[in-house]
């Protein structure tokens, strides 16, 4: 195994292009020392992005979104109060990653390539309608995160495409998001099912709603349907109980050993409902 | 608490000095198994078998010998052939011989130069597998055309027509049994089931061994007794059990799982082929699960009778338990268990010792207590719901107390089960009001405790200090306890008393740290060893008083005259004595060998809050509460600390931890990831009262802690769930989906 360490993306393609065998990217590294360590894979060449300048940087851009270095740990968006204050649904996704050792570490994009249906920061990137940025040797191209995952562990990047950043359009009043997920210990665990909810209102209204499921299908699923439900309505119990049953209708989920099919399509409802109450008081402003 | 005529005014016991092995374990400087290295170490690593059920056709290493650095690779060819009865199961758990029996079984070995070539190693190698029909299921492997397990396997005692999976066969019991439910105001029966739970000690099993061609060895190891292990492995190698010295090292955690061999008869057979260099195994969590020993599985038939005030007037059980591919299921303890803490005229007790193609099922604290447990404490509180009878109050009118003969034949001397129930009676947690969806579960445990064969000496350094020599690996605290006995025996400082945990060569034999036996066992032998040093300083000082030895007494630390009858003299400090060792007779040391007795029972009581979310089935423990008879707590942290521990554990096995096979027979689940052992959020403080109702057969007053606090966790929780929720759930775990599948249909769970 060759470990590479670039100092630009440029040369991370390059790499990446003239590399023999399996390679794979090492940001926090959380997801990939573990599976070396337990023999699930191993990689031909291992390209390390976190001496590329910028790579662990949060910044603000002039239209008023932010975009996020690849190697941004878990810990600095936590610690980022202004961004934490506008996506606090994607932020609290991030943190609800393994322990606080591996917060120190872990980042969104190798949440995002790791490629898990379960994986916790991915639905709320999804329902922000975040896009992550994909250099190649042609340039670089934006995409939405809902366009790279495509089954468990697989992702639609092909040779020499690399996320440099995830981007996040500009938060506005009267918006809010949320994400839960349903463990059976409380922490230190996989999602059995998850969900993210995005939500603008008018007049304490649902104007606009994206609704992401997680766990319950091949990869992690944007519920239109579900979103639709929403879409005029204030959010009374009524509307919670079509929406948790759209919800539970759209998912698609196995049995395994976190969960059975019965029992995720069921739960997937009932914490949707509790994530779409949670960013619906986010939006009107209340804590 | 309770003051009675062996209470003593003590110096020492009951204090809680820091252990004195703490500072090395919070700095890291501690040595565990995997600590320990040679120069000239090779590394092992183990083969295992990828199917539950196969014949091995042919194993072909070529390939990983002529890798650079693998110096050694054993199959089963490299072990005695002539191996019966016990040591040929051993062997066969240890490096499977024609059949591998379970997912994870040992088929071959490799000692390299280093981890990463030892591995390569195994990827070289080509077993080629026919894969045979398995069973994994208790009640499945109890079918008359179940997948037979092994061939022959019962024993004795097995009736005729019993699957051939059946190994053995109990039944016992007393008195009149129709006529105990024909007096009873209503009968009740109900089916229960636990699933496999692991100990789940934090240290991985690991091991260095260094054996010669004559026979001659070494070992170091993470162990709860390093006897057994030189035992079981010289039984399984062919060695003189004296030529192989075992040292045990530090060791995080055990719970009974790390009183049998997994790793270490490999380590020696690699080392003896690869010319006696030592060779280190260090297991992986993966293997631990695969390959260890977790507890048993279990199917349970319950029948109790009661009357309306609350007797009991007759119980019967029938246990089925799976024990793994070479039986060994601790259905014969879980049977003593199950009415233990009752007075009841008429009981019966039928149990099986079940194969299945699982792990070999080793100890896990108070084996098979903590499922009889369930079985029978759950019962018991739905007979109380339904009579609407306080639960603690129907334990109280039935509860075993002194001369009570127990459910299973000894008659019982002193016990605190009727104190330890009126303790959590009367603790602030019992009256607590509930809120919506929450429930509250009581429930009582019972563990017998054990003595077993104890070798200690203790010597008198040149200063005064003392050096206590114990085989006894000390997993919660047995150095501090024993120091304390030391103590108040000699009458010195705490400081002044070091013990240590001695090879094999130095002591006579030591069963290991099991049976809640250390601070018993070891202190108790001891304080007999340390009193033969006190008598003979008293002779040294009757010698230089010119006085008979009777005359002169112990105490404080001095040797006094007896009386004024004996003599004016001033009293001699154990460092003068000490200090004149060279001028008086040489060395003062003391040894006590024997089979320790007098095991004190123990009796515990625990109640559980739980809330239920009526939406996802999901069960958050909210207060808990212990209550156990410690006899007496010599240090009361390192007690509370294992009632606390005990209830961790049975409320990770209550909730949510299970071996969970897919259809190939494979464990899913072998990580800690999956296999769902409590997280320190998962758990509310647990609160403790040590109840002190002095075993009369110790000098000190102890009974054995350790277990008896995993019994009543599983019932209580099940109480509790069913308090919560008006649903019975009768099947272990009580995880999210089986109580939402409760919740949603009234299924128990079997």
């Amino acid at each position: 195994m060759q470990y590479h360490t670039p100092s630009s993306f440029s040369e991370a393609v390059t790499i990446s292009n003239s590399a023999d065998g399996l390679v794979k990217y090492l940001a926090g590294g959380t997801d990939v020392l573990v599976q070396l360590k337990i023999g699930n894979n191993s990689p031909d060449h291992l390209i390390d992005i976190k001496k590329i300048p910028g790579v662990k940087e949060i910044a603000l851009r002039e239209d008023g979104g932010w975009t996020i270095g690849a190697a941004v740990s878990g810990v600095q968006l936590t610690n980022h109060k202004k961004l934490s204050r506008e996506w606090p649904g994607l932020v609290e996704g991030m943190e609800l990653v393994g322990s606080a050792q591996i917060q120190s570490r872990a980042t969104l994009v190798g949440n995002l390539c790791n490629g898990s249906p379960a994986a916790d920061s991915v639905p709320g990137m999804i329902a922000a309608g975040a896009t992550v940025s994909v250099v190649s040797s042609s340039g670089t191209t934006e995409v939405l995160v809902e366009d790279i995952p495509v089954g468990p562990g697989l992702t639609n990047l092909g040779t020499g495409e690399i996320i440099t950043a995830v981007n996040l359009p500009k938060r506005n009043k009267h918006e809010g998001d949320a994400y839960l997920r349903f463990i059976p210990r409380t922490e230190m665990d996989i999602a059995v099912v998850g969900c993210a909810v995005n939500l603008s209102l008018e007049n304490e209204v649902i104007r606009s709603a994206k609704v992401v499921l997680g766990a319950v299908g091949p990869k992690v699923e944007v519920a239109t349907p579900a979103a639709e439900c929403l879409l005029g309505e204030n959010l009374d119990e009524n509307i919670l109980s079509i929406f948790s049953d759209k919800c539970s209708e759209l998912a698609k989920p196995i049995s395994d050993k976190r969960g059975s099919e019965e029992f995720r399509k069921e739960v997937i409802g009932v914490i949707a409902k509790r994530a779409a109450k949670k960013a619906y008081d986010r939006a009107l402003g209340n804590k | 608490m309770a003051k009675d005529d062996i209470t003593k005014s003590f110096k020492f016991i009951g204090t809680r000095p820091n252990r004195p092995d703490g500072f090395e374990k919070v700095t890291g400087r501690a040595k565990y198994g995997a600590d320990i290295s040679a120069v000239g170490m090779l590394h092992g690593a183990v083969l295992r078998s990828p199917y539950a059920h196969a014949r091995i056709k042919s194993i072909n290493f070529e390939k990983a010998a002529k890798l650079d650095g693998v110096k050694a690779i054993i199959t089963r060819d490299d072990f005695p052939k002539d191996r019966e009865g016990e040591p040929l199961k051993l062997l066969e758990n240890t490096i499977a011989g024609e059949i591998a029996y379970y997912d994870g079984h040992a088929i071959a070995a490799v000692a390299a130069t280093s981890v990463f070539t030892a591995k390569e190693a195994l990827k070289e190698i080509e077993v080629e597998y026919e894969v045979l029909p398995h069973v994994i299921d208790v009640d499945e492997a109890m079918k008359p055309d179940a997948p037979i397990v092994r061939k022959n396997a019962g024993d004795f005692s097995v009736p005729e027509g019993s699957s051939p999976n059946v190994a053995s066969y109990i039944e016992f019991g007393r008195g009149d049994i129709t006529n105990g439910f024909d007096k009873a105001d209503i009968v009740k029966s109900g089916l229960f089931k636990t699933e496999a739970a692991h100990q789940g000690y934090i240290e991985p099993h690991a091991c260095m061994a260094q054996l010669d061609h004559n026979g001659q060895g070494e070992m170091w190891v993470c162990t709860q007794g390093h006897w057994y292990i030189r035992q079981m492995c010289s039984e399984v190698l062919d060695l003189e059990a004296s030529k192989l010295c075992v040292t045990p090292s530090e060791i995080g955690g055990g719970f009974g799982g790390k009183t049998t061999i997994f790793i270490e008869p490999l380590a020696l057979a690699l080392s003896k082929k690869s010319g006696g260099r030592p060779v280190k195994i260090v297991m992986s969590r993966s293997e631990v699960l695969r390959a260890t020993g977790p507890t048993a599985s279990a199917s349970m038939d319950v029948k109790i009778g009661m009357t309306k005030d609350g007797y009991l007037t007759a119980g019967c059980v029938e246990f089925r338990m799976q024990g793994g591919a070479f039986g060994g299921s601790p259905v014969s303890e879980a049977l003593q268990c199950a009415f233990a803490s009752y007075n009841m005229e008429a009981v019966h007790h039928i149990g099986f010792d079940v194969l299945a193609n699982r792990p070999r099922a080793a100890a896990y604290r108070a084996p098979g207590s903590p499922m009889a447990a369930f079985a029978v404490e759950s019962l018991i509180d739905e007979m109380c719901t339904d009579l609407d009878l306080d639960p603690i109050d129907v334990r109280l009118m039935n509860a075993v107390a002194e001369g009570s003969k127990s459910s299973y034949g000894p008659k019982f001397k002193k016990i605190g089960l009727i104190e330890t129930l009126e303790a959590t009676k009367e603790h602030p947690n019992y009256s607590i009001e509930l809120g919506a969806n929450q429930g509250r579960g009581v429930a009582a445990g019972y563990w017998m405790n054990h003595g077993g064969e104890t070798s200690v000496s203790v010597s008198l350094a040149e200063d005064g200090s003392v050096n206590v020599s114990v085989g006894t690996p000390d997993i919660g605290g047995s150095r501090a306890s024993i120091a304390l006995m030391t103590a108040e025996t000699y009458g010195i400082p705490y400081d002044s008393v070091r013990v240590n945990i001695l090879e094999t060569g130095a002591l006579g034999f030591n069963e290991p740290t099991h049976g809640s036996r250390a601070t018993l066992a070891s202190g108790k032998a001891v304080y007999e060893a340390a009193n033969q040093t006190i008598a003979e300083m008293c002779r040294r000082v009757a010698k230089k008083w010119q006085i008979d030895p009777d005359a002169v007494y112990w105490e404080n630390g001095y040797a006094k005259p007896a009386g004024p009858n004996a003599g004016d003299f001033t009293p001699i400090s154990i460092k003068q004595i000490a200090s004149e060792m060279d001028q008086t007779g040489g060395p003062i040391a003391g040894h006590h060998e024997s089979s320790i007795r007098g095991v004190g029972h123990s009796f515990g009581v625990h109640i559980a809050d739980v809330e239920v979310d009526p939406e996802t089935g999901r069960v958050t423990v909210l207060r808990y509460l212990v209550a156990q008879d410690a006899g007496r707590a010599v240090h009361p942290s390192y007690v509370e600390g294992q009632f606390q521990g005990g209830a961790v554990q049975g409320i990770g096995w209550a909730l949510n931890e299970e071996y969970v096979y897919g259809e190939d027979g494979c464990l899913q689940n072998a990580a800690f990831l999956d296999y769902r052992i409590p997280v320190a959020s998962d758990l509310p403080n647990i609160d403790t009262i040590i109840v002190e109702v002095p075993n009369p057969d110790h000098p000190f007053g102890v009974r054995g802690v350790g277990e008896t606090g995993i019994a009543p966790p599983l019932p209580a929780l099940a109480n509790a769930v069913a308090a919560a929720t008006k649903v019975r759930l009768r099947s272990l775990p009580m995880s999210p989906t089986k109580v939402l599948k409760a919740l949603k249909t009234g299924n128990d769970g079997c």
